[in-house]
Order: C-alpha cells, then structure tokens, then sequence
C-alpha cells in the first residue's frame, strides 16, 4: 500500500470536515476521492500533501510516517484545481522549480523539463508566461511542474474543474494514458462520477467527512455498499420498493408476469441514442431508458399500458460488467 | 486591449464626462499643482541663489542629510516589519488579529503631535517610563537621533502594510502552497515566490513611507530637540527659516523636499507595468 490514512479527523471549529477516515491507497494506481461538494475531498487530499494538519490519525506515505512532515518534505505531487501557476515565472521556470530548489546541476534540469514539456506537449510554450496559455494548457504545465521532482505519489485537486466539458474529457483521456505510461501513484478528486468511472482503477466515496466505500469502478457501480452510492454513481429510479438503474429495468407489451408491474407511459424522452420513458404505475413514476432500438422494437407510444420489470440478469453484473473496461479503452 | 478601450472612447463623448474630468482636475490643480508648483516658484524667485545659499550652508547641509539618513532608516523598518506584518495578517489567523488590524491605523488617524509627545512619556531621559533606564545604559532617545528616527517610523508604519496586504490577498496562497509541496522551504517560498508576486505593492509602499519620512515634522520636532547641527531636520530648518522671514531659504529648503518626494511617485508610476493595480 502505497498511501495508509488511519483514524484521520478533522475539524474547523465546531465543523467536523472529516470524521475518523481510514484509507488504503494501492501502489502504482490511479485513485479517485468520490463525493459531493463539502463532503470532505479537499481536505483528506491536502492532509496527505502536508498541507491542512489532521486533528488525529496518521498518515504513511510508502511506508514512512508522513503524519509530522512539513509538505516540502513529503515528496509528493500537488496539482490545483486553479492551476497556482507561478505567474511571474515561464512556464519552462515553472517546471524547472521544484530542481531548481533541489539544487539540481543545470544541464540535467534543461533536459528533464524538456522532457516533460514534451510529455504535456508544451515543447513550443517553453518561453511563454503562465498568462499566455489556455485553461488547459496551464493545467498540464502544473502536472508537468508536479512530476518533474518524481514525486512518490501525485495529488489532483479536481484538476480538471475549471475547464469546459470538452477540453476536460480530453485532459482526462490524457490523464489516464500519461499515467500508463508515468506508473505514478496517483489519486484525484472529482465530485464527477463519471470522471471516476472512465479514468480510476479504484474509487473511494466520501460523504459528509467518511468513507462510504471504496473498490473499483465496477465493484461500486453493480455493488453499492447503500442507497448514497448507488444513486452517488448514477442515475437510479424506484420501482416498488427497490433502488434499481433506470436501465436495469426491462419494459414488454405480452401477459403481465408476477413480477412484473403494470403502468402507462406518461413521457418520453430522447436524448442522442437513448430513450428515456417515464412509466406511471399505481403508485409511482418509473423511469426506464433503453435504446433507441429496443424502444422501436416495442411499438409503443405515449398512453401505451406496458409491463416493468427488473431485468433478471442484473445480479450476475453481467449487464453493466464489462462497460468501463469499454469506456476506459477509447 | 482592444475591447478595454472602446468603450472608455464611448463614454468619453459624453458631455458630462467632460464635466466631471473638469471638476477633477480643477480640484487637484487648485489643492495640489498649484500651490506646489508656487513653492518651486518661490524658491526660484532670485534664480539659483537661495538653492545655492542652502546648499553652502554646513548647517542646513547637516539638516538634508540628517532628514535622508533618518527617511532610509525608517522606510527599511517599516518595509521589514511591513511585510512581515502584512503576511502576519493576511495568512494567519490568530486571537487579537482584528485588534492588530485596528491599531496599525492609529499612526494614520493621531496627530503626528500625540505621537511625539507619547514618545517622550516613554523614552524621554529623565522622567520617562523606559528612558531613564536607556539613559543609564549610556543610550539617549529623546533629543537625539534614535528618536527622530522612532517618531519617522511611528508615523509611517501602517503605508507598506496597507499597499501590501490587498496585493497579498488578491494572489492568494495556492502559489505559495504549491512551492512548498515542490519542496520550497518557507524563506526560499518566501524569496521566490511571495515577494515577487507582491514586489509593485512593497515598491509602492516604500516611495509612499519615503515621501511620508522626508516629511515627517509635528512627531519629529517634538522629539529631536531642535538642535542646529545636530537633531534639525529638513522640515524643522524650512520652518525655522520661514519664522525668521527667511522666506526665500524657506522655500529653497521646501522645494527640495518635494522634489525628492514628487520624484519618487512620479518615478515608481513611469516604471509600474501598466497591469499591475
Ligand atoms: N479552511 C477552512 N475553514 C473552515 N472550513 C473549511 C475549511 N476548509 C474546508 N472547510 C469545510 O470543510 C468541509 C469540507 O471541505 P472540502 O474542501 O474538503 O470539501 P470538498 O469535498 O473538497 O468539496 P468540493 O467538491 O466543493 O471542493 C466543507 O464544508 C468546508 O466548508
Ligand atoms: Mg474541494
């Protein structure tokens, strides 16, 4: 285990931020802290990078204990959310810092900040000023200027929060491939699921300063330890008195079964290829989404009196199985 | 750029813009340019002679320098202790921080008159608080150097923190934050990173406590002594001369003064980058 927090608390003032949090953090991987806003995230990152100090508990880093190390003495990689680009500094400076305080000879930190500017394909920014790049780009310089002093593990403050939904999911495509190649400990944070999901070999939830729970993206989406992770991780729906995915959920015209619940379809939706349908039943609005093709299938329409029911392979996880494995390939 | 300006062209059309640059400018010519520029008049009213009357004085020569000495002294004080202050405030928090914050304006809001005089209820050599004790150490404050210089630095010390502390507040600490986990210990994120990011708000302030310590006269006179070749500083010879009618020495020993200080600002606004404050 390449990060071990045990009984960290924190507090402000009366508030309590994180609430007795024990965490693993395995060598070599790619961990995502889960959780809504306020849910504590930031602060057990900034615990682990020396940064906040914890009330109580401890904190190893690669088998040292990390828990009365000032940060400049953790070796680890911090990125920020807002980049903290060193704005009087080129972006070439700003790589070559963290050498440059390591009194590194200067020859071997031109060629290591090439190297990682090449990396972060920043090679022709080298001279530019933080302020002359885009979002994106000065938050890769920041990961560059993390990684040059070969951290032990690598710190991401919802790095990619400030940028629009596209450059982010590009950043975190790239994210996941840099890390195939760098084998850096790394855990980020994202109050984004599906961040999480596509990019992370392991997930911990956190909710309200503890831990709900940690395993892979797989384990979490068809295994939710409770009610907040399940509908933490994606959309969910009730039918009965289940907590089922919307696309968990099967829809047919022929004999109602005993299993199956009898509704109307109130609305539907379409949203690329997915089709959203909401199904009023006795007592309660459903929603099932299928695709497009298996909604033509059905011939049915606004009004039509349809079955639910929970499709009966889902515990077997053979439905949803494989579906990171696919995201996470593209 | 481009779009920073056109609509300030815009709005300069309008009449009552016009109106109000007038008014302004008006304001300042009749409160500040132009008694300032009557002083410089003055004390070319007899061509260079009153300049050059002053300068071959031994005495006033002392005074000039004494005043320089004392402002050099007192703004690298207040800038050490100003930056130290600001950063105190800004990054810390800690019980009586908001009562600290209040009483760094005290200097501002008292007469510079109060200041001298509570300073030689404190170190004055025979009856004050500390004094006697300093006194018998062979250590003189009042009426001599040390305390024109205490009494420069009382009336300048909150200018370095109030330029510096919403510099430091707008940078934030996430720079500083990021240098330590780069390994930066606190004195090299402090050299590397903290005083560049702030450097415009300490130059700023130290022009401001210079212009404010070669003119420091209510806190000085009561502290210096007043005595000729000694404790006399600038302002004390400029009002001395103009008691004695000296009008002309007066004002030479004036113009000077403010030359030094106009100087400075005028100097420090030319070199400012244009987006910074
Ligand atoms: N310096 C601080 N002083 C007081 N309260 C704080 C401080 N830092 C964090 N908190 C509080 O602690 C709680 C957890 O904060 P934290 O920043 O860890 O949340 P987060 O999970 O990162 O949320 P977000 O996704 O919004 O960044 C919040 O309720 C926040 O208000
Ligand atoms: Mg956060």
């Amino acid at each position: 285990m390449s990060i071990e927090i045990k009984n960290v608390a924190k507090r402000f003032g009366g508030f309590v931020a994180l609430d007795d949090v024990s965490v693993s953090i395995p060598s070599g991987q790619l961990t995502a802290l889960l959780g809504p806003s306020g849910g504590g995230k930031s602060t057990l990152l900034r615990i682990i990078a020396g940064l906040e100090r914890a009330d109580s508990g401890r904190v190893e880093i690669e088998g040292l204990d990390a828990t009365d190390l000032p940060p400049q003495k953790r070796n680890v990689g911090f990125v920020f959310q807002h980049y903290a680009a060193f704005k009087h500094l080129s972006v070439h400076r700003n790589v070559a810092f963290g050498l440059e305080i390591r009194k590194r000879p200067k020859a071997e930190i031109r060629s290591r900040v090439e190297e990682l500017l090449a990396l972060v394909h920043l090679e022709q920014f080298a001279d530019r000023l933080p302020s002359q790049l885009s979002g994106g780009q000065r938050q890769r310089m920041a990961l560059a200027r993390a990684l040059a002093v070969q951290p032990t593990v690598l710190l991401l403050d919802e790095p990619f929060g400030a940028l629009d939904a596209k450059v982010r999911k590009e950043l975190r495509e790239w994210l996941r491939r840099l890390h195939d190649e760098v084998h850096v400990t790394t855990v980020f944070v994202t109050h984004d699921q599906e961040e999480a999901l596509e990019v992370a070999d392991e997930i911990v939830v956190i909710n309200e300063g503890r831990v709900e729970q940690i395993g892979s993206p797989d384990d979490l989406y068809d295994q939710p330890a409770n009610d907040f992770v399940m509908r933490f991780l994606g959309p969910v729906t009730q039918l009965g008195d289940r907590l089922v995915r919307p696309h968990d959920l099967q829809i047919h015209t022929g004999a109602p079964d005993p299993a199956d619940v009898t509704g109307r379809i109130t609305r539907i939706t379409r949203i690329g290829f997915e089709i959203r349908a909401e199904i009023t039943t006795s007592d309660q609005i459903v929603t099932v989404t299928l695709t497009r093709n298996e909604f033509l299938s059905l011939n049915v329409e606004a009004g039509s009196t349809v079955q639910v029911r929970v499709a009966p392979q889902i515990h077997a996880g053979s439905a949803t199985g494989n579906r990171s494995e696919i995201l996470r390939a593209t | 750029m481009a779009e920073s300006t056109a609509p300030r062209v815009r709005t300069g059309r309008r009449p009552s813009t016009y109106l109000l640059r007038l008014i302004v400018t008006g304001y300042l010519v009749l409160l500040v340019a132009w008694p300032v520029f009557l002083v410089g008049r003055n004390a070319f009213a007899d061509g260079t002679t009153d300049i050059q009357a002053i300068l071959d004085d031994p005495d006033i020569v002392h005074a000039l320098q004494l005043t320089v000495l004392v402002a050099i002294i007192a703004v690298v004080i207040n800038t050490v202790f100003g930056v130290g202050i600001s950063i105190l405030l800004v990054r810390y928090t800690f019980p009586g921080r908001r009562l600290l914050n209040a009483l760094l304006d005290v200097p501002l809001s008292v007469s510079p008159i109060v200041v001298g005089l509570a300073l030689v209820l404190v170190y004055g050599g025979r009856t004050g608080w500390f004094g006697p004790t300093l006194q018998n150490a062979g250590i003189q404050i009042i009426f001599a150097t040390p305390g024109i210089v205490l009494a420069t630095v009382f009336v300048a010390l909150p200018l370095v923190i109030r330029e510096v502390v919403p510099v430091l507040e707008e940078v934030g600490d996430e720079q500083e934050q990021a240098a330590r986990s780069l390994g930066a210990n606190a004195i090299q994120t402090f050299r590397r990173i903290t005083l560049p990011a702030i450097k415009w708000g300490v130059i700023y302030g130290v022009v401001l406590s210079l212009a404010r310590s070669l003119g420091e006269f209510g806190a000085v006179k009561v502290v210096s002594g007043n005595v000729l070749g000694q404790t006399r500083t600038a302002t004390l010879v400029v009002e001395e001369k103009y008691l004695n009618f000296d009008r002309g020495g007066a004002y030479a020993t004036a113009f000077l003064l403010a030359l030094v200080a106009v100087a400075c600002i005028i100097v420090v606004s030319v070199i400012r980058p244009k987006d910074q404050r």
